[in-house]
């Protein structure tokens, strides 16, 4: 083609005022609104068949979503398993991992769980058991069990948020930790309230975009 | 539109061989068929049941029980000579066709062969089964001969997959992936078989093909949404209807068409959605995005109400998207829920059927949006950018002059296919297209090598009377060139023409755009004759030199009754044009190399 045609060239074209966030939402040309990152917790009710777990944690890596943990087990009926995922996205992310999950075909429910949903992670906290006596004090001040003792090792299993979890941690490290291993938070709603059976996958589609930001309490 | 549009749901197709089928899922189909006793059995038996007439392969050690089956069915099976070749041809017929292509593989290299098809498909949401070999379940992990992780390695690319693990439920898994790939949002779906599977004993028939339970498809968008984007629509001053790929997939194009019509809203359309609206219609503004028409691309960035129909907003579409359609509230209605708000957020998210939600919305507008100087703007637009180029007589042959010579010899319902390049681009912006289903092209993968395997696909799944027109670049058809043995084989009318510039043309004017005019790896030294290969390989070939030529050397190939290859010398230097940089804003496109 020759540059015979008629018309502006692009820098005398018009452009228009309005413009979008890098989330592709429409803003106010001065005020630039970014969805901030949050953590929350989301539970997916999947069939409990091989594969499907790297179904879901395939989906993430590809995604590039940002997921801090992923516990996985059977529930009460024995053909379905329960995720729990905790994500850290902005508002669109968070909506995207849930949109993307009910996609997937064995996955019957996704619900991001409202802030007051129990969450326990359990942890195994391996230290030097030098001083015997004052690893049960402090394993008795966050509730935790001795559960392996050797002449050099006391092991603890305690069971609780994250935060208390850390706290824990924190508190063991005098007597010089030698290992830990945390499975991450399991979650369900609290009371009668259904954490990821309801509405089969379509129905809970059309919903608007959440926009107030929810953050999810850690506490017991 | 289509003949065949009508859409397919399995349910229908397996009652109308059936009728008294039982509706319980594991309900023993009535056929007049012998029983079956194998796995294999089980899978042809499905197929058939599904209403399947033509299945795309290559043989193999571990796909053999399978087709030792297919050897006394009434499908045809065609036998591509690259797996490739198959899943293209097999997408293509789902183009065309409006229901699943089924192609088959071998395990390990034939598995692999297939993914750029199967991975094309996925980006495209093209119905189509795949079924592959798998070596016997006792050597799976064992790195036996030929053995892949096919359900690992296409995982992504699959709107899901399956791994066969027992002869009594082979064939419901077949028959459930077929309903799948064609059903709510389409895409390929693949059935991994292991040979002591399909050659294990059963005397279990094939339940009616069916999804699974938990996969559930929703039809009617929310009527709240809809009241709300209807009185958006009556106010807007400034409204642009964006029509994807997905109105015709959901066979809504004559919703949109008449939505449009009697609103009397410009539309535009993804390069997916070419044909969903008639482009020679005054409110067509052809197509949008990196290479769409400078009219289509003013109008998206100046509108002010987009309504967004069956379109995933993908990049090549939208540019930077912080200046797409910057001023625009959006309508977005898809079947797909994870498309609404992933690329591009919808003030109004309308989940559902495409021709379902068109016509709650139509029931719903109750005055036409005010857009009298809007739509002059637009053809203000359409005269100002208009896609005018130039063909001097001395110079070479133009491939745009060679595009609009080929659709004015062939009739508006002629198919067209492309490989992946500029020939590709110039065919979208050169050819009018009128009916849905006769553009057929690798949008979202953009694979090099697409267009001859189409080209057969379509072919199989057009009406007699349909031309099936390929435009290849040379280096595209350079990757898929073996199929013209399959396309003379069963006799193919088709028309091969290679728009030759001997370059790799589209590499070739990014260079000279952004990588300083240095031709790195997109010149070639040695362009193979294209019209004498197609003669070796059995077809006619024709060569095109200069104008003189074009006119009579179109109406040969074309009046020749099998497949023929138009090798056409176009210039070298011709680009393409308008273009958006990637990333850039739709508003501002260049119209010369200057420009960018
Ligand atoms: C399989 C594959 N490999 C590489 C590319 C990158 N690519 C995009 S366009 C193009 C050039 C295509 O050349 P040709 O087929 O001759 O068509 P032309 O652009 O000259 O019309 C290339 C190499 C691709 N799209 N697909």
């Amino acid at each position: 083609m020759t540059g015979e045609l008629e018309g502006p060239a692009p820098e005398e074209r018009p452009t228009p005022e309005g413009k979008r966030n890098s989330q592709g939402i429409r803003v106010d040309p001065e005020v630039e609104a970014e969805h901030e990152p949050r953590r929350t917790v989301i539970s997916a009710l999947v069939e409990h068949e091989p594969g499907v777990l790297s179904d879901v944690s395939g989906l993430f890596s590809r995604r590039q979503f940002n997921i801090e943990s992923l516990t996985v087990g059977p529930t009460e009926d024995e053909e379905r398993a329960r995720m729990t995922i905790v994500v850290e996205e902005p508002d669109p992310g968070i909506e995207q991992v849930e949109k993307q999950l009910r996609k997937l075909v064995p996955v019957i429910s996704v619900r991001e769980l409202p802030s007051d949903a129990m969450r326990r992670e359990l942890a195994l906290i391996k230290v030097n058991a030098t001083r015997p006596d004052q690893v049960a004090a402090v394993a008795d001040m966050y509730g935790a069990k001795s559960v392996d003792a050797s002449p050099e090792t006391a092991t603890v299993e305690i069971t609780g948020s994250r935060q208390k979890i850390d706290a824990a941690i924190e508190s063991f490290s005098q007597f010089g930790i030698r290992e830990i291993s945390r499975t991450g938070p399991t979650a369900l709603a609290r009371g009668t309230e259904d954490t990821a059976a309801g509405a089969p996958a379509a129905e809970q589609t059309s919903r608007q975009q959440p926009t107030q930001t929810q953050t999810t309490s850690d506490d017991d | 539109m289509s003949e065949r549009a009508a859409p397919v749901t399995h349910h229908e197709a397996q009652d109308s061989e059936s009728t008294d089928a039982d509706s319980s899922p594991d309900a023993e189909l009535e056929t007049d068929a012998t029983p079956v006793t194998t796995g294999a059995e089980s899978v042809v038996r499905a197929l058939e049941n599904a209403g399947v007439e033509y299945a795309f392969g290559v043989q193999g050690g571990a796909i053999m029980p399978v087709y030792h089956v297919l050897y006394g069915s009434e499908i045809t099976h065609v036998t591509m000579a690259h797996e490739q070749g198959a899943a293209h041809a097999a997408d293509a017929y789902g183009i065309v066709a409006g229901e699943p292509g089924v192609c088959l593989a071998t395990s390990g290299p034939g598995a692999t062969n297939l993914v750029t098809g199967i991975a094309d498909a996925d980006m495209d949401s093209d119905p189509m089964l795949a079924l592959t070999g798998q070596v016997p379940t006792e050597f799976v992990g064992n790195d036996a001969f030929q053995e892949t992780d096919t359900t690992g390695v296409t995982k992504p690319v699959t709107k899901d997959n399956t791994f066969s693990t027992d002869a009594d439920a082979v064939g419901d898994d077949v028959g459930e992936a077929f309903a799948l790939a064609g059903t709510g949002r389409p895409g390929p779906t693949l059935v991994d078989l292991p040979k002591d599977v399909t050659n294990g004993e059963t005397d279990r028939e094939p339940s009616e093909p069916r999804t699974p339970d938990t996969y559930e498809v929703q039809e009617a968008a929310d009527p709240e949404i809809v009241r709300a984007a209807a009185r958006r629509i009556e106010e807007a001053k400034k409204p642009v209807m964006l029509v994807g790929g997905g109105v015709i997939k959901g066979d809504a194009t004559e919703e949109v068409r008449e939505f449009a019509i009697e609103h009397e809203i410009p539309v535009v359309t993804t390069m997916p959605g070419l044909g969903a609206f008639p482009e020679d219609h005054e409110l067509s503004m052809e197509m949008a995005g990196m290479h769409g028409t400078g009219y289509a691309n003013m109008a998206i960035t100046h509108c002010d109400t987009l309504i967004g129909v069956g379109t995933r907003f993908d990049d090549r579409l939208t540019g930077g998207i912080e200046t797409f359609a910057p001023e625009a509230e959006v309508i977005h209605v898809d079947i797909d829920p994870a498309e609404i708000s992933k690329n591009i957020h919808a003030e109004y998210p309308l989940v559902g059927d495409a021709a379902t939600v068109v016509s709650q919305l139509a029931e719903e507008v109750d005055s036409s949006p005010q857009a009298t100087k809007w739509r002059a703007q637009c053809q203000q637009w359409k005269s100002d950018y208009s896609m005018a180029y130039e063909a001097p007589e001395d110079e070479p042959v133009k491939p745009q002059f060679v595009v609009e010579a080929i659709d004015e010899a062939t009739s508006d319902r002629a198919i067209v296919t492309t490989g992946v390049g500029q020939h590709q681009m110039w065919a979208c912006q050169y050819w009018t297209f009128t009916e849905p289903r006769t553009w057929v092209s690798s949008h979202g993968l953009g694979a090099m090598g697409y267009g001859l395997p189409a080209a057969i696909g379509a072919r199989l799944a057009a009406d007699d009377d349909q031309e099936v027109i390929c435009f290849d670049g040379d280096g595209s058809f350079l990757m898929t060139i073996q199929e013209l043995a399959v396309a003379v084989r069963e006799n193919m009318d088709i028309t091969v023409a290679v728009l030759n510039n001997e370059y790799i043309g589209m590499v070739r004017q990014w260079q000279d755009a952004f990588f300083e005019g240095r031709h790195a790896a997109s010149e070639y030294g040695w362009c193979p004759e294209f019209d004498k290969l197609a003669e070796a390989f059995g077809a006619r070939g024709f060569r095109i030199d200069d104008y003189d030529d074009v006119a009579e050397t179109i109406e040969a190939a074309l009046a020749y009754d099998g497949p023929s290859v138009i090798d056409v010398h176009i210039d070298p230097r011709e680009d393409v044009y308008p273009m958006v940089p990637s990333g850039g804003d739709n508003g501002q496109f260049a119209l010369t190399e200057d420009q960018l």
